[in-house]
């Protein structure tokens, strides 16, 4: 267009351009334009890269806590093997899992009902009547919008009536696009109830003429979970042959211990929330495992692994697996795996798209742990066979039957359940097991085509997965990860997606970002935000590792000058946390000190990462380590421990927790040091401990540095 | 000899550069990246070219057949020349007031919004619509919605030096 603009980067500018004209020469105002232009460029690429590098930041983070999910597991299953049935703690922890389930649906029933409820006069909700109309259920939502709260009865009634019509659904739903026009289908939502609202705004709500497929992963980590649901059984309940829901991984009530959804419950409905939390694991398990398209498009929440059979699939009880993840309940001794903590963390790190490192590296490792699967498995027994399968696996059986040809075929079904919600694909050939979420597998291209083809089908569309915008294809495009929760990690993080499937079964996508502060934000803000947030992340993750780190490099430092060299340093701190992260270029916003000469001052640099709030004083560093590396963990176990809801845990409680969680991790955690602990943070010095306070008190916060760090003053 | 040392090493540094940004986005960590990406990746390691000046490059780097993909092997070598000959070198805050200064024809001291949208849309390598909108939410003071481009010049290379 217009002239050939020269390679010269300076623009000549002569003094006479300026001054009286009135007009700039159009020469001249061109060359300016496309200076500005130039430049401007540039500086949204380096804002796109700093994104990325944050991006990637969030998802290494992110898969190594996935690990601490394995961690827990482990942990429970320490629990279970540990302490025989005379001991009190392993009553509690059979309570914890609720293992005793001796009543039939009929009397749950009963249990559930909601009728001796009274809505009180103050209460200034939603009323819901049944059957539920179109009026009511817009009335529902704009309530949540609103941000009322569903009264308990009407909870337990809709949840109720979900229940029933879910036991009549089959596991795969199946769905022709011959009547209708075109299908939604949405991904992950997880909580965040602002991103549902955007798309059934942008979207419409759902109807006889507009089907939607949710594919799983509605609750944890956003912190309106319960809502989402409500939302979403309303509509099922509504229009049940054109609403469509997968179960995903965090349907699930040992996952929602973890991430949140347990919590939210208990915090909104005090008296009623345990008996909420019960009906949703039935509900849970009911809820189908997956939805088909025109016998063409398959929709399911994490994916597929070699072995997957849609027709195992159609045929099983799916409600028997209340939870993919419960340990095993064994009859026998602990198995040889008596790894420490540590073990997990040793270079296992998910092969997947967006993170740095030595990514061929890993293959290898996944290839030699899965040959050596299939080497391992020569000469055994059945039973043998059976049960360490069963370990790897992590089930527990719902039937007491000691058949050998039972405990195969759950074990058959199980995995197909556990493959369907927890799998990730990789971009390499094979299937290897998914060591970092700790169930299901990695798939690659080639499992793709053949089990695509084996069931004639053309397209898997699943979620499981955060992408940056919100969409993804792979697996040249037969797989299609679609994930609806924008913001996931952060405001700006990510947009979320849905799509559009008409009769020809070609994807449309809309992509959406929620959050009213980042429509306000420029990419700057938003980009500069992002990262701080990802650098706090990582900053804990480096003080959660303190001990570990300083003897990484007191190796580096044999004569004990406190220096160490930047490269050695980058060396050491991957080396350490595994997070496959570029840590030389993100040496600048980790360090503070200067580094003269290329070396830095690592004793001083470790004891910066971060303080803690002030109002308790801990002695006993170790633990406050220990405490920051399985934090998460911290809190489910602490959940699980206290089991009338109360949000309170005794001191023997506490002091039990500890001691077990120190010898599981061979650690040393003295009487004394616990003590200390409780007595520190029992704020109301009346014996129990708050669980919220606790884990409030040792939230890890902003370094004063951060504060020197704050963004210029800008125009805006 | 100390120039032969220097020398290499600052080769070596470059290259670990290069490397690094084209591994932030190669997402199948097969050494390979989606062509539409090059065009940041140059820019983040401090070159402004201009969007001829990509389409060029691109031409160089891509495959006979186009596959829409440009692969490192290919790209370390055109890159590394790049850097070290200094080409398409940064635009100076002085320059860029200018450029400003000249849009600024009757030299109020600031520009009206749909001014600067009328020369960057229509001038030299125009702006998409994303992009004119992105760059005014930034630049127009939101009380006098006008661009005050002296301050909105210093705030923005103010970023280049954190």
């Amino acid at each position: 267009m217009g002239c050939r603009v020269t390679k010269s980067n300076q623009v000549q500018l002569k003094p006479c351009d300026r001054g009286n004209i009135s007009v700039p020469a159009a020469a001249t105002a061109m060359r300016a334009a496309l200076l500005i232009q130039r430049w401007y460029r540039q500086y949204v690429a380096r804002l796109e890269m700093r994104r990325r590098c944050t991006w990637n930041i969030f998802q290494s983070i992110e898969y190594s806590g996935q690990q601490d999910h394995i961690k827990l597991y482990n942990f429970f299953s320490y629990l279970m093997d540990h302490f025989s049935s005379a001991n009190s703690q392993r009553n509690l922890v059979s309570q914890m899992f609720g293992e005793s389930d001796p009543f039939q649906d009929a009397e749950w029933e009963k249990h559930f009902c909601y009728k001796d409820i009274e809505v009180p006069d103050v209460y200034t909700g939603p009323h819901l009547s049944f059957p539920l109309t179109i009026s009511s259920v817009t009335e529902l939502v704009d309530a949540f919008k609103n941000k009322q709260k569903l009264h308990a009865r009407y909870v337990l009634q809709l949840l109720g009536k979900t229940w029933t019509l879910l036991r009549l659904m089959p596991n795969i739903s199946h769905v022709c696009t011959c009547k209708h026009k075109e299908i939604t289908i949405c991904g992950d939502l997880h909580g965040h109830l602002e991103d549902l609202l955007l798309i059934f705004y942008k979207n419409g709500f759902p109807s006889a003429e507009a089907p939607y497929v949710f594919n799983g992963d509605f609750v944890d980590r956003g912190k309106e979970s319960m809502e989402i649901l409500l939302v979403l059984f309303a509509f099922l309940l509504l229009y049940p042959h054109d609403v469509h829901l997968n179960r995903g991984n965090h349907e699930d009530h040992i996952v929602n211990l973890r991430y949140g959804f347990t919590k939210e419950v208990l915090g909104k409905y005090q008296v009623h929330g345990k008996m909420i939390l019960k009906l949703l694991q039935k509900i849970f398990s009911w809820l189908p495992l997956a939805t088909v398209i025109d016998q063409k498009v398959l929709i399911l929440h994490g994916g597929i692994s070699d072995k997957t059979d849609l027709n195992v699939i159609t045929k099983l009880d799916r409600h028997r697996f209340v939870s993919a993840l419960r340990p095993l309940k064994r009859r026998g001794a602990w198995a040889t795996r008596k790894e420490a903590d540590d073990d997990f963390g040793s270079g296992r790190r998910r092969v997947q798209s967006l993170t740095h490192g030595a990514p061929l590296r890993l293959r290898q490792e996944l290839q030699r742990h899965s040959v050596h699967s299939e080497s391992g498995r020569t000469g055994r027994s059945v039973e043998e066979e059976l049960r360490e399968r069963r370990r790897l696996a992590g089930l527990s059986l719902p039937s007491d039957s000691d058949s050998a040809e039972d405990l195969e075929a759950d074990t058959v079904e199980w995995k197909q359940i556990v493959d369907i919600l927890w799998s990730d694909p990789m971009s390499q050939n094979g299937c290897v097991p998914n060591e970092v979420r700790g169930g299901g597998c990695y798939w690659g291209p080639d499992v793709t085509q053949e089990v695509l083809d084996r069931h004639k089908l053309q397209l898997l569309i699943r979620s499981h997965e955060c992408k940056q915008e919100g969409y993804e294809f792979c697996h040249n495009g037969r797989v299609l990860t679609i994930f609806s929760a924008s913001n996931y990690y952060d405001v700006g993080s990510n947009r979320g997606a849905y799509i559009r499937l008409g009769p020809d079964l070609i994807p449309h996508f809309k992509q959406f970002q929620a959050s009213r502060s980042t429509r306000e934000l420029t990419l700057r803000q938003s980009v500069g935000r992002t990262e701080r947030s990802a650098f706090q992340a990582l900053r804990m993750q480096l003080f959660a590792h303190k001990s570990a780190l300083i003897r990484e490099f007191q190796e580096y430092d044999p004569q004990c000058t406190g220096l160490i060299s930047v490269k050695h340093w980058a060396v050491a701190v991957e080396k350490v946390l595994c997070l496959g992260l570029p840590w030389r270029v993100l040496r600048s916003q980790l360090v503070n000190s200067s580094t003269q000469d290329g070396t830095l001052n690592y004793q001083d640099w470790v004891s910066q990462l971060s303080v803690i709030q002030p109002n308790t004083e801990i002695a006993n560093t170790s633990l406050l380590e220990t405490l920051y590396k399985h934090h998460s963990n911290l809190e489910s176990i602490f959940r699980m421990i206290d089991t009338d809801h109360s949000g309170l845990i005794s001191f023997e409680e506490f002091h039990q927790t500890w001691k077990l969680l120190s010898s599981h991790l061979q650690t040393d955690i003295s009487d004394k040091a616990i003590s200390d602990l409780a007595e520190s943070i029992d704020f109301n010095k009346d014996g129990s401990i708050d669980i919220n306070e606790f884990m409030e008190a040792f939230r890890l916060v902003e370094h004063r540095r951060a504060e020197m760090e704050a963004p210029p003053p800008s125009p805006e | 000899m100390a120039d032969k040392y220097n020398a290499e090493n600052i080769i070596t540094e470059t290259q670990k550069r290069i490397s690094n940004a084209f591994d932030v986005f190669d997402h199948e960590s097969n050494k390979t990246v989606d062509v539409r990406e090059i065009g940041t990746i140059i820019r983040s390691l401090g070159c402004f070219p201009s969007e001829t000046d990509l389409h060029d490059i691109i031409a160089e780097l891509e495959e006979e057949e186009p596959t829409g993909f440009v692969r490192y092997e290919k790209f370390l070598p055109t890159m590394t020349k790049i850097l070290l000959e200094r080409k398409f070198r940064p635009i100076t805050e002085d320059l860029l007031l200018q450029a400003f200064e000249v849009l600024d024809q009757q030299k109020k001291g600031h520009l009206e919004p749909e001014e600067l949208t009328k020369y960057l849309t229509q001038e030299g390598e125009p702006f998409t619509q994303e992009e004119i909108d992105e760059m005014l939410s930034a630049a127009v003071d939101p009380d006098k919605n006008v661009i005050l481009y002296k301050d909105f010049v210093s705030m923005m290379t103010f970023d280049d030096t954190r």
